[in-house]
């Protein structure tokens, strides 16, 4: 804007507030077009987001009508593995009987499951330390020393309630929001 | 830079000052662009079309790299991605109607910049190649245009590939393995969308390297005007920024207007409706035609229609490609030293016929191949022809021009007080004062 | 030497051209012209009017809901939506579970493969899924359809000229070869008469088409919301419904093209202040300046008080 000034300066004579008033115009004029290309910006940066049909995906129901207890299921939400788990009394037991205060991420199985629902735990299969899928959601696959998932990548080892107890992850496995639909269908992606 | 008085770049403060001693490039920027360029004090608003045409390739770049990164080349669900863009991507309709009506409108802007070089003889010496590189441009447009219609595989698309590439195999002798080579088959296919998407890509790229050696060419002897007279003195010019960069902001803004309204409450005017129903080889629409904007040559492409020694069809394919090619000699056919149509009274009158017929033809291009569009085609055909090879070169050795202003701050002051205008120009400094 | 060959040059295409132009003149004067009997009889779409014409229009939620039961209990046997999901509806104003609902019983499954044995098998949809073809692929469709295509219909008022008023028209302009009359009062010449399985209708551009009347009474759908069935109104319902399957984001279109024209109308007006305040010093001796140029401004100023008080 200084040539602009510059080339206003012959005007030295005019009045001040028409000075004032003339500058104003071309600052206005600047501004608008400022804000413009900052609108503009808006529909070329949200078009990365995930479209709607994506975002339809978002919530999925799960049939754990077939799962025994002690068995597994890993699906798929939001383009992740999701193990659902139904829980023996045994690992119920085993999952309760923990002290919190030595967890590396302290929170309890009932904090982990829908009330009423201790059976079904239900998590994202992502180990929390470097996004691995870690075993033991299938027949026969390594449970870890603590009879819950196993992380083949750098050893993470969590318990029957998906909580870490040895290697490097640092967090539990994450449950995803999720509500009971019915007494067999969860749907996975809403909240309780 | 040929004018002794543009203002060269002076850093403002320490951080430029810093940058520009190690680093040049705000410097070579602002020589490239022009800024603080002297420009004739004379332009006309149809000087604005060039910087229109600039932000029109920019907004088909900006929208096109967006529309790619939900666009899949693939012949099954081409269409079906853009359809996915259209209800599914965030805000992705206005980015595809935006990238539809742009490609319109980037024509429109090019085609006035090109007519306004007609109309003021922008083409003559010392600006031939500039000219030439316009026509590089153009032409480079027009088959990003083409192959850029053909991405989303509607019926248009596929047929529009289909007839245009068919005209190569008008070529005696190599016409098949050519149009074969093109295809990457016996007909468009997904070998030829794939690589049209590629192309498509690529070419807008190597339009904008075009448009900086097209610029840096007009730099050299600076912008004609309306009066064709040169440049004198510094008296004759402002400098580009801050007096062009208002203009060309108001331009923008009368642009942008007519842009927004096309795209937002018509964006489908200048499209075909056969384009929304997916690529079928078994099934012809009923009137294939292309864009509006390739309508002019494709009324002379169609114009032939008897065997004359070659075939029709070859001779309209030599005639629609020659229609462009001859604008390449414009400089050396036309030898009128007077540039501006303002002072050349019998070139202005042939020059609104070919306004007129340049209308006439996009107008029967657009219509089925039909009595009497044909005939009237191929008598806008035949006047095309005769005004740039035959009407233009008798005339600029014939005609009796007007006489020129002295300079164009004459021109501009209308013979009011001289001493009035260039004590004004705080910007100024006349090469004379160094 | 380049004006002599280009003289030449252009002597030669005018000479071409000039042998097509006068070949095309004699055909055209010696042989008569016949007009196909399509062009005779076939017409253009009756337009009728909508509330999203125009720059303003928006979808009436309540007749694209109508449209969308005609759509469902008479043309979904045969014509697929399939670039429409039915997560869709929500936006003309059905709720998430009715949307479940309606898509859970729609009267087509969606192709699916059977998780234990691989086969392929069908299952009931759901709102993520887009609308199920009726027909497994193109030759099942011309087969159940006398070699005729039903064609998808999720764009077919941007695919076709006249748009909704094409569809309209279409709808209700099946007409009796034998007592129709064109403009001209001819009657139908027999070998435009439709044949084996195909329905006169001068909106068709071949004027016979395969599709059966599908309005055919008052009253063939019950409207949810007890608006009248008439045959005119199912037949605008659902061409109404079918403008917004092709064109859902109008109204967001509307709206967002509303805004940014009032936005560069300013931008524009300013942007002409600030040009006309830039030039203002380069041409003031030259030119009349800027409205707001405040030397002109005082001189009018002056100029209307000295009046004022003359008078």
């Amino acid at each position: 804007m200084a040539t602009v000034e510059h080339s206003d300066g012959t005007l030295a004579a005019a009045p001040d507030d028409g000075m004032r008033r003339r500058d104003f115009i071309n600052i206005a004029a600047v501004s608008f077009a400022g804000v413009g290309a900052v609108a503009t910006l808006y529909p070329l940066i949200n078009q990365m987001n995930p479209s709607a049909d994506v975002l339809a995906l978002a919530s999925i129901e799960v049939d754990v009508s077939q799962i025994q207890p002690g068995q597994a299921i890993k699906t798929i939400f939001r383009k992740q593995p999701l193990f659902v788990r139904h829980l023996t009394p045994a690992e119920i037991q085993a999952a309760n009987a923990v002290p919190t205060g030595d967890l590396r991420d302290p929170q309890t199985l009932a904090e982990r499951t829908q009330p009423g629902k201790a059976e079904w735990l239900v998590t994202m299969g992502v180990c929390t330390h470097l996004g691995c899928v870690p075993l033991g959601a299938a027949e026969g696959e390594n449970r870890g020393a603590y009879g819950g998932y196993f992380c083949p990548c750098h050893g993470s080892h969590y318990d029957t309630a998906g909580r870490i107890r040895k290697g490097p992850a640092p967090k539990n496995l994450e449950v995803p929001d999720y509500k009971f639909a019915s007494d067999t269908v969860i749907t996975v992606g809403e909240v309780a | 830079m040929s004018f002794p008085w543009a203002e060269p770049y002076q850093p403002k403060n320490g951080l430029t000052r810093w940058i520009d001693q190690r680093l040049p490039l705000p410097r070579l920027v602002y020589g490239a662009i022009g800024g603080g360029y002297p420009v004739p004090r004379n332009l006309n608003y149809f000087w604005n079309f060039g910087v229109l045409a600039g932000v029109a390739l920019t907004i088909q770049i900006v929208t096109g790299i967006i529309l790619a990164m939900h666009y899949v080349p693939y012949g099954g669900q081409a269409f079906q991605s853009v359809e996915h863009i259209m209800r599914d991507v965030n805000q992705g309709w206005l980015l595809r109607y935006a990238h539809a009506n742009g490609a319109s409108f980037f024509f429109i802007v090019t085609y006035i910049h090109i007519f306004r070089g007609l109309y003021y003889g922008s083409y003559k010496a010392p600006r031939e190649l500039v000219w030439m590189l316009g026509l590089v441009i153009l032409l480079l447009m027009m088959a990003t245009a083409f192959m850029g219609y053909v991405l989303p595989w509607g019926q248009m698309s596929f047929w529009g590939a289909k007839v245009i590439t068919g005209l190569f195999g008008a070529i005696p002798f190599v016409g098949e393995p050519v149009q074969q080579w093109l295809l990457g088959g016996f007909a468009p296919d997904q070998p030829t969308l794939n690589r049209f998407f590629s192309l498509h890509y690529l070419l807008p790229f190597v339009i904008a390297g075009v448009i900086v050696l097209h610029i840096w060419a007009l730099h050299i002897p600076g912008s004609g005007n309306p009066t064709g007279v040169d440049v004198k003195s510094a008296q004759d010019t402002v400098p580009f920024h801050p007096y062009y960069t208002a203009k060309d902001g108001f331009g923008l803004g009368v642009f942008l207007i007519l842009f927004a309204l096309v795209t937002f409450f018509a964006p489908n005017y200048l499209g075909h409706a056969d384009n929304y129903i997916p690529a079928n080889p078994l099934s012809t629409p009923a009137h294939i035609v292309p864009e509006w904007y390739f309508w002019p040559f494709y009324a002379i492409l169609r114009a032939f229609t008897v065997d004359f020694i070659l075939p029709a069809k070859l001779w309209g394919v030599i005639a629609m490609f020659a229609a462009i090619l001859l604008l390449f000699f414009l400089p050396w056919i036309d030898r009128s030293p007077v540039r501006s149509g303002n002072y050349r009274p019998r070139f202005r009158q042939f020059f609104w016929i070919l306004m007129l017929d340049l209308l006439v033809l996009g107008y029967v291009g657009g219509k089925p191949a039909e009595e009497p569009f044909v005939m009237i085609s191929q008598l806008a055909t035949i006047y095309y022809f005769a005004h740039f090879l035959i009407i233009l070169p008798i005339v600029s050795a014939v005609e009796r021009t007007l006489p020129l202003p002295n300079s164009i701050s004459e021109s501009v002051l209308h013979g009011e007080d001289k001493e009035a205008a260039p004590a004004d120009l705080g910007g100024m400094r006349p090469a004379a004062a160094e | 030497m380049v004006r002599l060959i280009a003289f030449l040059v252009g002597l030669g295409f005018v000479v071409v051209a000039g042998w097509s132009l006068g070949n095309g003149v004699y055909a055209f004067a010696t042989q008569p012209r016949e007009e196909s009997v399509e062009h005779q009889f076939h017409l253009q779409p009756e337009h009728a009017s909508y509330s999203f014409d125009g720059p303003f229009g928006t979808y009436d939620r309540q007749q694209l809901q109508r449209g969308f039961q005609v759509y469902k209990e008479v043309c979904a046997a045969c014509h697929g939506l399939s670039y429409v999901a039915f997560r869709n509806l929500e936006e003309i104003g059905y709720g998430e579970a009715e949307v479940k609902a309606i898509a859970n019983q729609w009267q087509i499954e969606v192709p699916d493969i059977d998780p234990k044995t691989g086969e392929a098998s069908t299952r009931k949809a759901t709102p993520a899924d887009h609308f199920p073809s009726p027909y497994p692929n193109e030759v099942a469709a011309r087969a159940a359809n006398n070699n005729a295509l039903p064609p998808d219909l999720s764009l077919i008022t941007k695919a076709r000229h006249g748009g909704a008023s094409y569809v309209h028209s279409l709808l209700l302009g099946y007409r009796d070869p034998a007592t129709y009359r064109n403009k001209e009062g001819e009657p139908v010449p027999t070998e435009v008469r439709p044949g084996q399985g195909l329905h006169f209708n001068p909106y068709f551009a071949n004027l016979n088409i395969a599709m059966p009347p599908p309005i055919q009474s008052d009253g063939q759908v019950t409207y949810a919301d007890g608006t009248a069935a008439t045959r005119d109104q199912m037949a605008k319902d659902v061409s109404a419904f079918l403008t917004w399957t092709a064109e859902p984001r109008l109204e967001n279109r509307h709206r967002a093209g509303l805004a940014t024209l009032i936005f560069l109308l300013f931008a524009t007006v300013l942007s002409y202040l600030a040009y006309q305040n830039v030039w203002h010093s380069a041409k003031r001796k030259v030119r009349a300046s800027g409205p707001l140029d405040p030397v002109n401004l005082a001189k009018s100023h002056e100029a209307s008080r000295e009046a004022g008080i003359q008078q």
